[in-house]
């Protein structure tokens, strides 16, 4: 078998004195697409924030092991020009920052720390044009400040367009469907879908099924109360649509 | 034996006092009588006033003792300490096109200067002007300057020698900045210049001009600045003011205006450099309909205190003042914030708004803020607001999870925040090294980028 994009094993992590995670297992290879569902508070957007290297999180056990390496070990950055991408669940707004200057910049740095060479303003602009056309995005997008005065739906589109413009390795989906209408998911889920490589990886953190209507996964997970509590096919997703979270519950506790 | 007694404040202005009767002995005979009267009302009123201390509520946040302690070396040559005008390029705007004047321990320098092409305006020597326009520069020089609480602008009327002089007539317009540089190349502490600029441009016309003070060399000498703008009616006027000396030295302002009716003013100021500097800037909204703009930016690291302190009297109806300054202070520095507006009984429909904001990149650093209305008229819109706060997290994380660096990232956010103030200064060329300024000094000093 090929080796894992992302192994994690036993991790738990909290915040101070309160425990979120309790032992999740986890492992992502190349070219699969997984979706971690689950009930508010169950540790899905933490979970998302520990791999991209959020510091307000205490990892108390457990390791998580990307291509090889441990990414507990790694800033933000260095994950990120790894290939680790996390599409935010709130995207921040930046005033006064460009928002070309600010994918540029990102861009270089990940071609920096693979040894290629920068791209001038001019080899930019030819590059994200047909990636902003992927999404839908407004041409004057790239004018404005990160995030400022987008629309909600904006926001997770040009959270998706960062993404096609840095190629990651592992992309991590917070709840990238939350606040979107029909039009924009599918517009989004294109976007993933065209963005899906046999090299490259996909995390789905979702609440609801209805994106994976567009985005159909190759596991489904989900999350209770910090752990992974079954894991199956996609078609875990539309039972668990149809019958609720309660069901996998009270399915659980009989089962113990 | 018995000691003189002497009140603290009398010892201190003391050799300004000598200074000036031997000033007064050698060089009256070469200056226009009616400057005589001028200069002496400044020394009397600085002899009166002495020099602020905390006691003042104007200069409650700003210590100018060690001002007081300097050795005062009144300094009349212009030691050009290997200066040439191809070495100019080291300072900002030195590629900018159009006329620069030069001044050299506040003396006029011709050989290093840029003289203006423009027969229908006239920029020069305030020095020489003193003699070859004399009375058109009586009829406004000292005449908008407010020394009655102002020790250090009175300082100034009693000593200045030299500074720029501009005058754009009626209906006149000059498209390229003009340029008065003033470059410190005293080695010496204590070593005081008085640098004195009048700008007047009349009713419709239009001009851009940019002032700017740095040095040569590193020595705590004492920069005491006035400059007086006399702008007509309908006119349009956009003035940069950049402080980059040394940090040893004392840099002190006052730029006092004297708006006509409808014009339009903005007035930009960049302060990155000395250990104490002050701007006091006044502005007299004294006709109808006037548009002025105060801006301005604040950049400090190690024991650096920069200070602005503004009264905007709007005496008249149907004006709009708007003050924006933003602080980026770094290692122990401090930034002083005071922001009076006064609108008098005639001034209906005044629109004045007020904002300070001070980004901490330290937890050393501090900002002292004190907006002030004063408002006498009852249909008035006015504002003010302030803030003190530091980068903001979530703004970090997110730029970081993009894979850029946490220093880059943190240079970018305090570059948007000067930003703010940078993208209102309107001439395109001047806005522009303003920005990549700005940038190299985030660039340079690693320690205001990352807070150290």
């Amino acid at each position: 078998m090929t080796q894992p994009i992302l192994a994690i094993q036993n991790l738990h992590a909290g915040v101070e004195e309160k425990k979120i995670l309790k032992g999740i297992n986890l492992v992502i290879r190349p070219g699969e697409v997984h979706a971690i569902m689950g009930p508010n508070g169950s540790g899905k957007s933490t979970l998302a924030a520990i791999l991209a290297g959020r510091d307000a999180y205490d990892v108390t056990a457990g390791e998580v092991i990307y291509q090889g390496k441990d990414l507990m070990e790694m800033d933000p950055e260095e994950r990120a020009r790894e290939g680790v991408f996390l599409a935010f669940q709130y995207p921040v707004e930046i005033p006064g920052v460009n928002s070309t200057y600010f994918l540029r910049a990102a861009l270089n740095e990940h071609r920096k720390h693979r040894g290629e060479p920068e791209l001038d303003a001019m080899e930019f602009l030819t590059l994200v044009k047909e990636k902003m056309k992927l999404l839908h995005l407004p041409d004057d997008l790239l004018k404005r400040a990160v995030n400022v005065g987008f629309s909600g739906g904006e926001k997770k589109r040009n959270e998706i367009f960062q993404m096609a413009v840095l190629e990651p390795k592992l992309s991590v989906l917070d709840e990238t469907d939350s606040g979107l209408d029909i039009d924009a998911l599918r517009i989004v889920a294109e976007g993933v879908n065209k963005l899906k490589r046999p090299d490259n990886a996909t995390l789905l953190i979702t609440h609801y099924q209805r994106l994976l209507n567009y985005i159909v996964p190759d596991f489904v997970h989900v999350l209770w109360d910090g752990r992974i509590a079954k894991s199956g096919g996609k078609e875990l997703a539309l039972e668990l649509e149809e019958k609720g979270y309660d069901w996998l519950i009270k399915h659980d506790v009989a089962k113990a | 034996m018995t000691a003189t007694q002497t009140t603290p404040a009398a010892k201190q202005t003391d050799p300004y006092l000598k200074a000036f009767e031997r000033i007064e002995r050698a060089g009256a005979s070469r200056q226009p009588t009616w400057l005589f009267p001028l200069r002496k009302a400044g020394i009397a009123r600085f002899a009166e006033l002495g020099f602020p201390t905390l006691k003042y509520e104007d200069w409650r946040f700003t210590n100018v003792a060690p001002i007081a302690k300097l050795p005062f070396k009144p300094v009349f040559e212009a030691t050009r300490n290997g200066l040439t005008k191809d070495s100019l390029t080291q300072f900002p705007f030195a590629k900018l096109p159009g006329t620069r004047l030069v001044f050299v321990n506040g003396i006029y320098a011709a050989e290093l200067s840029t003289a203006s092409t423009q027969q229908d305006i006239k920029v020069g020597s305030l020095a020489a002007a003193l003699t070859s326009d004399s009375a058109l520069i009586e009829k406004h020089l000292g005449r908008y300057v407010r020394t009655e609480d102002n020790a250090f602008a009175a300082l100034n009327n009693a000593f200045f020698q030299d500074g720029g002089f501009v005058f754009v007539p009626a209906g006149k317009s000059v498209a390229e900045p003009l340029h008065l540089l003033f470059i410190n190349t005293s080695k010496d502490a204590g070593a005081t210049t008085h640098p004195r600029n009048l700008i007047v441009v009349e009713r419709e016309a239009k001009a851009t001009v940019i002032e700017s003070y740095v040095s040569l060399a590193s020595a705590a000498t004492f920069t005491n600045a006035v400059t007086e703008f006399a702008l007509g009616d309908n006119c349009v006027v956009e003035h940069c003011k950049f402080q980059n000396e040394n940090t040893d030295t004392f840099h002190i302002t006052a730029l006092h205006s004297h708006l006509g009716h409808t014009m339009n003013f903005s007035s930009h100021s960049i302060a990155t450099g000395a250990k104490l500097s002050r701007n006091n800037i006044r502005t007299s909204l004294d006709g109808e309909g006037i548009e002025a703009v105060l801006n301005g930016v604040y950049i400090t690291n190690g024991d650096q205190l920069a200070d602005h302190h503004m009264i905007v009297d709007h005496a008249r109806p149907n004006c709009a003042s708007h003050e924006y300054f933003n602080g980026i202070l770094a290692g122990k520095s401090k930034g002083v914030f005071h922001g009076r507006i006064l609108v008098r009984p005639d001034a209906q429909k005044t629109d004045a708004k007020q904002t300070n904001k001070n980004l901490l990149l330290s937890d050393e650093a501090t900002a002292d803020a004190k907006p002030q209305l004063e408002i006498y008229a009852d249909d008035v819109k006015c504002t003010h607001g302030a803030t003190i706060g530091q980068l903001n997290d979530e703004s970090i994380y997110y730029l970081r999870s993009r894979g850029i660096g946490l220093e880059m990232a943190r240079r970018m956010l305090i570059h948007a925040f000067a930003g703010e103030i940078i993208d209102r200064v309107k001439h395109d060329a001047l806005r522009e090294e303003l920005d990549a300024i700005v940038w190299d000094r985030l660039e340079q000093h690693e320690g205001v980028a990352v807070g150290k």
